[in-house]
């Protein structure tokens, strides 16, 4: 293809993908501007039946009582992908070029204060804004500034201990599910006077698998930057 | 409202980023501002009525999708990199001792 | 017109406008580093959305943990040198 015909195609496409999207904008917008005013959510519903979920705060309440499927199912889409990438990811990780001493002690003076935020807000969960993804996502995030802070610390974490803790979100879920079925009851209706330990102990483990699986993909994005000179040897020449 | 014509605006500016984007980083990184999008509508129409406390039905479910858009862009990251290790592995330049 | 729906009003633009500034911005870099400003305010709009919740998820996970899995990608496509940006 010669250089002005593909100048034209790309005003082609430049022109028709902005007529589409303002198409679908003006659709969207449309949409919305047409919907019934009388409020059609579950805020009520979900008021009049938190005195029994164990949770005063009503998301954590739709998170891990009502809709206790949803966040089962998540943490598993969470483990497919850390396994998708674990089949995918090459190379090793290298140690970081010296991160600087300024880095190095922020780090050091950070990671325990977010150690203690995370575990706030993965206790608060019940009663306050907070939870389990909120800490989880705080603790990975500690772990990355220490990676990259250069400290070894979150890569210790290999072997059978990180499968455990990798798995213990998910195993925790099914479990309690699993229990709650030979009890005689709907899977994953908790009974309402265990309910705030159930929750509480469910948050502990998925807090801890959603902390290591996000880690660990930070790791394995890592790993594959420091791939880029050392694997052309390994790949099959065609 | 003022906040769901937002979420649409940015759904669409980075629908079209999606459309044209040559580099995959910057392709997944309209993705996620899509993702944004996406969830603003969400929210903004949780809290449709004012003076009423706001359905925490949809923030369980954006809560959700935060997390699961994270891994979704981890995995796409780790896809390019490994697409771009396998497309420039063969080529005369990348094999070692032939470079400069 | 109130200063509650100016500020919202504010806040809506600047997040449409750094929305389209790090999709289009030239460089590379500044594209990741507009994202996670970006959703910061994002963040704001959470709690201007009494969604406090989704503001501390947002923060924490999106902003942080995705601008920091961009930027390490970043980092590889740079050392690779041959890689596409756009002009």
């Amino acid at each position: 293809m010669t250089n002005p015909e593909r100048d034209t195609l790309a005003r082609l496409a430049r022109f028709g993908s902005t007529l589409a999207v303002a198409l679908v904008f003006a659709g969207l917008a449309f949409a919305m501007l047409s919907l019934p005013a009388e409020p059609t959510g579950l805020a009520a519903a979900v008021r009049a039946e938190l005195p029994g979920t164990g949770a005063a705060n009503p998301v954590t309440a739709v998170l891990l009582n009502f809709r206790g499927y949803d966040t089962l199912l998540e943490i598993a889409v969470l483990l497919l992908a850390l396994l998708a990438i674990w089949t995918m990811r090459r190379g090793q990780l290298r140690p970081q070029r010296d991160p600087g001493d300024v880095l190095e002690s922020l780090a050091s003076i950070q990671a325990p204060v977010m150690l203690v935020v995370a575990g706030y807000l993965l206790w608060a969960g019940g009663s306050a804004p907070g939870g389990a993804f909120q800490a989880g996502g705080i603790l990975a995030a500690a772990g990355v500034m220490l990676v990259l802070a250069g400290s070894g610390w979150p890569q210790r974490l290999s072997g059978w201990p990180l499968r455990v803790a990798l798995v213990l979100g998910l195993s925790a879920f099914i479990c309690v599910g699993v229990a709650v079925v030979l009890g005689g009851q709907e899977f994953l209706a908790y009974p309402a006077s265990g309910a705030a330990t159930i929750i509480l102990v469910l948050e502990i483990c998925a807090t801890v698998s959603i902390a290591v699986i996000l880690l660990d993909m930070f790791l394995s994005v890592l790993r594959g930057r420091a791939s880029r000179t050392d694997t052309t040897a390994s790949i099959d020449q065609p | 409202m003022l906040y769901s014509l937002a979420g649409i605006a940015l759904f669409c500016i980075a629908l079209r980023a999606v459309i044209l984007a040559t580099a995959p980083l910057r392709a997944i990184l309209a993705v996620n501002v899509m993702s944004s999008g996406v969830f603003l509508v969400l929210v903004a129409l949780a809290r449709r009525t004012p003076g009423l406390v706001a359905d925490p039905v949809p923030h369980a479910m954006v809560i959700t999708g935060i997390v699961v858009a994270v891994s979704a862009t981890a995995m796409a990251i780790v896809l390019t990199q490994r697409l771009r290790a396998n497309v420039s592995a063969p080529t005369v330049e990348d094999t070692p001792g032939a470079g400069p | 017109m109130d200063v509650a729906f100016l500020f919202d009003l504010l806040l809506a633009a600047l997040i449409v406008w750094l929305g389209w500034r790090a999709l289009t911005s030239e460089s590379l870099f500044r594209a990741i580093v507009l994202f996670v400003a970006f959703g910061l305010a994002m963040g704001l709009a959470w709690v201007r959305l009494d969604a406090i919740d989704v503001a501390l998820a947002e923060v924490a996970v999106s902003a942080g943990l995705t601008g920091a899995l961009l930027l390490a990608a970043f980092g590889g496509v740079q050392r690779s040198g041959d890689d596409d940006d756009e002009p």
